[in-house]
């Protein structure tokens, strides 16, 4: 069997170039994988076992290519991205059957480099949710602990991958949902620059803050998948027309002169003493490579959680009225009226946390609130974007810890929204304001992995590639690898 | 007490684009049910809408025509309701930023008299689909009509009686159908009109409560249903009541008004800027050259009509009314017909016979080019008037070419007095009374004379030859 702890992309793909390794033989044993270790993990939705293996025979028959380092590789989807002919849920009980008849752009382009699809990732119901416990269908453990929670919403996506069932996976970030869960479970994740991967496709939470990324175990693997999935799509009007350059590239650890800024709001109240350790010595080990780390400001990044739930989930209020059991999706049975299938087909479909955030959507854009609520939140989510332009005319990187603690246990904060919302301060002001963020693994605290956040400006993921490379190479956080359930 | 009306209209106008707003299906009127659709249009999960370029030009070009204001900076936002014919449970239009502000257009009153009515805003917006209650006790979805592109048009307070509101009406659409941007055709839900009305003593500052009207299906009836609600509401006022804010329905069978429902507060329609499309810049060059395409206007027409070829001022305008008849009438003198024949035949003839039959021109088997060919044939007096109306019938009813037509039939006018002269020498032979009735003074006798002639031509003799050869004999004899 494959052991996707002891290989990454480029070693994977030699095998199958030399024929060490059919592209069928990769499949059978991903899947093989999947059904001894997801059952502790259960980060699986839905497996697509048949067309994967087609593909991988079809594959086989044409020959890997030296040249397409993901052909035959496959790769795990976070069950909001629509996948043709493959159940798509977004982990709701309202489409719990929908099988959509089209394909996410992200989709088309992996299928363009040959990579398989190998089956839907748990998440929060809608993305919406920290620790994927919202999900309508499963509890996905921690790779690293399964009494943990693997944080959220692409809980499934990290896990998968953490626990290593995969090697790849794609998530979605709309305050933190891939670099949260990586953090948490010790691997790579990356939320490009608002504009660089199409969200066609993506079942919308919030529209101004989505946006697809790779989730991987090593920084040149998350670069490689980026590549195949960045780019303009004409179908996605808030995709960038700027040119996708090869993030892979210039990899080389050389980080000398590299200006990096510490915000002190990162390292304030709430943050564990464990987390604020690790995150100091990465400081040390980016200085030693030859980098400046200064402490620098980000004054309104405080009001990041309220202006973030107010924008989001005004967004979200609208983007899930399409769930109406009408044509498509979950429709309450024996419904009197028009009314009746609304109200009862909404209230049986969505889950707690989706309802809470529609509500508070709706209040939010309502006539007699819609000046204090949402004008006002639009208007400090413009101050907070010029912090970070100020902080950028100075310094190339932001770095911080992604989440103020490591994963915390399951049905420990369920209960308390407040709390949960509070563990994505760190990473929402990110997407307000549209710029690149990865977590990568910085160290661990009472054995769970605890995450490096580099932010950087818009489009400039390579730049958090380079450093990140660098750092990865200068430790063996990265090589750290779980037992799950006493094996591994 | 006397009364002061005070009436609003918006106008909605479906563009007649090849594909719709936000999605790239087609755009067709009276196809088979959703099959005009995609998953944009079913609202299907994550899907995301994609600006048609085409449709804002067009709202463009409206406003242009409508001497609006061109927002240079616009976005779109969302109107949130649910209704099954509205799949994304939000319309995608311009709440902040209509891409047209503060236009005007001019009406005629039937009297002459013309008044400037102002334009409030023009947006762009998506119409929705079409439910259908069927007696099977389903409701049934078609969303041919999703997505739609519309123009809103939204008249300021300006207009103040029914007749006004019906020559809003007429030279909206007039102007509309000339920019080539909209078939504005009510009967079709091209153009839909929705009314408010309120009344006031003369000399109140204050403008009266309102009522509402929608989806009035015809001119006629938005001013008749006016008509009867100005009267109501001053009914109610000198009764001592008040005026309800409400929405009315107009009855076509008894021509008054019916209440519908009270409006109680406004909807909370929770707009907000639409987040999958990013705000738009209309840079000066993009205005100018959507300027540069915008067709002649009918008042352009209407003074080239006068000024070039020579007609009166009614006949040019009555030549404008639809774009259809002047693009015809343009063609028709293109073709080589005399301007002022051809302006003739299409008031006269032409518009008889679309009344009779109740036809559009369109409908009809008549092309410029036969209508020209056909005057062409009087100009050069190969055929008489009289004959003409007899090859209009053929050409107006048949894909027939005149000329051929007519020689074909053996219609070509007699004019060699080679030929004539004898026929004429007979005629006066078998008609000495006639004669002397002549060279008594007694002018009808010509006219007998000249009846004798047609009739021995079966109708064929040009009577310009015909008059001046018979005046040579009559003298001889």
């Amino acid at each position: 069997m494959v052991d996707y702890f002891k290989n990454d992309l480029e070693s994977l793909h030699q095998a199958l170039v030399n024929k060490d390794l059919s592209s069928e033989e990769l499949v059978k044993s991903t899947f093989e994988k999947i059904e001894t270790i997801d059952p502790k993990i259960e980060a699986f939705l839905a497996l697509n076992k048949d067309q994967a293996l087609a593909k991988a025979q079809e594959l086989d028959q044409k020959g890997i290519p030296t040249d397409n380092v993901l052909a035959g590789i496959p790769i795990g989807i976070k069950d909001n991205i629509v996948t043709k002919g493959l159940t798509t849920t977004a982990a709701s009980k309202m489409l719990a059957n929908f099988k959509p008849i089209y394909n996410a752009t992200v989709m088309d382009k992996l299928d363009q480099v040959d990579m398989i699809n190998v089956g839907k990732l748990n998440m929060d119901e809608f993305a919406m949710g920290g620790s994927t416990e919202t999900s309508a269908f499963k509890l996905t453990k921690n790779a690293w602990d399964q009494t943990k929670v693997p944080g959220g919403s692409s809980g499934g996506s990290a896990a998968a991958v953490a626990s290593g069932q995969i090697l790849a996976a794609l998530g979605s970030d709309t305050g933190g949902s891939i670099r949260q869960p990586a953090a948490y479970n010790g691997i790579v994740g990356l939320k490009p620059t608002y504009g660089r991967v199409s969200r066609y496709g993506l079942i919308a939470f919030a529209s101004s803050l989505d946006q697809i990324g790779p989730l991987t175990r090593t920084v040149k693997d998350n670069a490689l998948v980026l590549n195949a999935i960045a780019g303009h799509d004409k179908h996605d009007f808030t995709s960038s027309s700027k040119e996708v350059p090869n993030f892979a590239a210039g990899l080389d650890g050389n980080i000398k002169g590299l200006k990096i800024a510490l915000p002190k709001e990162y390292l304030g109240a709430g943050v564990d003493q464990e987390v604020k350790d690790a995150i100091l010595k990465v400081a040390k080990t980016f200085e030693s490579l030859g980098a400046t780390v200064e402490e620098v400001s980000l004054p309104h990044s405080k009001y990041g959680v309220p202006v973030y739930y107010i924008i989001a989930s005004s967004e979200a209020s609208s983007n899930l009225q399409r769930f109406d059991g009408i044509r498509y999706g979950f429709r309450a049975s024996d419904v009197k009226n028009l009314e009746d299938v609304y109200v009862r087909s909404r209230s049986e479909g969505f889950g707690d946390e989706v309802k809470r955030r529609i509500m508070l959507g709706t209040f939010s854009l309502s006539a007699g609130t819609y000046d204090a609520f949402f004008k006002k939140a639009a208007q400090v989510r413009t101050l907070i974007c010029q912090d970070f332009a100020n902080v950028f005319s100075k310094y190339d990187l932001i770095m911080g810890p992604t989440a103020p603690t490591t994963a915390f246990g399951l049905g420990e904060d369920i209960d308390d929204p407040v709390t949960m919302y509070m563990n994505d301060i760190l990473t929402i002001p990110v997407n307000l304001a549209g710029l690149p963020g990865m977590s990568l693994p910085a160290g661990f605290a009472k054995g769970l992995p605890v995450g490096l956040q580099l932010i950087g400006p818009q489009f400039a993921e390579n730049m958090l590639y380079k450093a990140g490379y660098a750092f990865e190479q200068a430790t063996d956080f990265h090589k750290a690898v779980p037992t799950i359930g006493g094996q591994n | 007490m006397n009364f002061e009306t005070t009436i609003g209209l918006e106008v909605h106008v479906e563009m007649k684009t090849k594909s719709k707003a936000f999605s790239p299906a087609p755009v067709q009127y009276g196809s088979e049910q959703n099959t005009n659709t995609n998953v944009i249009d079913w609202g299907y999960p994550g899907v995301l809408p994609e600006v048609n370029k085409g449709a804002l030009e067009y709202g463009m070009r409206a406003a242009l025509a409508l001497n609006c204001e061109i927002t240079k900076d616009i976005h779109f936002d969302r109107k949130n309701y649910f209704y099954p014919d509205n799949p994304k449970a939000y319309q995608i239009t311009q709440a902040q930023t209509p891409i047209g502000t503060n236009g005007w257009l001019e009406i005629e009153l039937e009297d002459g008299t013309k008044k400037k009515i102002g334009i409030e805003e023009m947006h762009v917006e998506e119409d929705a689909g079409k439910n259908t209650h069927n007696p099977d006790g389903y409701s049934y979805v078609d969303l041919n009509r999703q997505g739609t592109p519309l123009i809103e048009i939204v008249s300021k307070p300006d207009i103040a009686s029914p007749d006004e509101a019906y020559a809003y009406l007429t030279r909206l659409r007039q102007i509309i159908q000339f920019t080539g941007v909209s078939d504005v055709k009510m009967e079709e839900g091209s153009m839909r009109a929705d009314v408010n009305i309120s009344v006031r003593p003369i000399g109140s500052d204050k403008f009266g409560t309102k009522t509402e009207m929608k989806n009035l299906n015809s001119f006629e009836h938005v001013r008749k249903g006016l008509e009867y609600e100005a009267k109501r509401q001053q009914q109610v006022l000198l009764a001592g009541g008040k005026v309800q804010q409400e929405t009315r329905r107009f009855d076509e069978n008894t021509g008054e008004t019916v209440l519908m429902r009270v409006k109680e507060g406004a909807s909370d329609y929770r707009y907000f800027p639409e987040p999958d499309l990013p705000p738009i810049h209309i840079s000066d060059d993009w205005i100018d050259e959507v300027k540069a395409s915008i067709p002649e206007m009918p008042d352009k027409r209407r003074s080239r009509y006068v000024k070039e070829w020579g007609l009166s001022d009614y006949d040019a305008s009555v030549l404008t009314q639809t774009l259809e008849m002047s693009d015809f009438y343009n063609e028709t003198v293109a073709d080589g017909a005399d301007p002022k024949l051809a302006a003739n035949w299409l008031m006269v003839e032409v518009n008889a016979y679309l009344n009779a039959n109740k036809l559009e021109l369109k409908q009809t088997a008549l092309t410029p080019a036969h209508l020209a060919g056909m005057i062409k044939l009087i100009q050069d007096e190969t055929i008489s008037s009289k004959i003409a109306k007899k090859v209009f019938k053929e050409i107006i009813t048949n894909d027939t070419d005149p000329k051929a037509f007519v020689e074909a039939k053996g219609m070509v006018q007699l004019s060699d007095p080679a030929k004539l002269q004898p026929i004429i020498d007979e005629v006066l032979d078998n008609n000495e009374q006639s004669i002397e009735d002549f060279k008594n003074g007694k002018d009808r006798a010509v006219g007998f004379l000249v009846g004798q002639i047609m009739q021995k031509t079966r109708g064929k003799a040009n009577p310009k030859v015909v008059n001046k050869l018979l005046m040579a004999s009559l003298k001889e004899r």
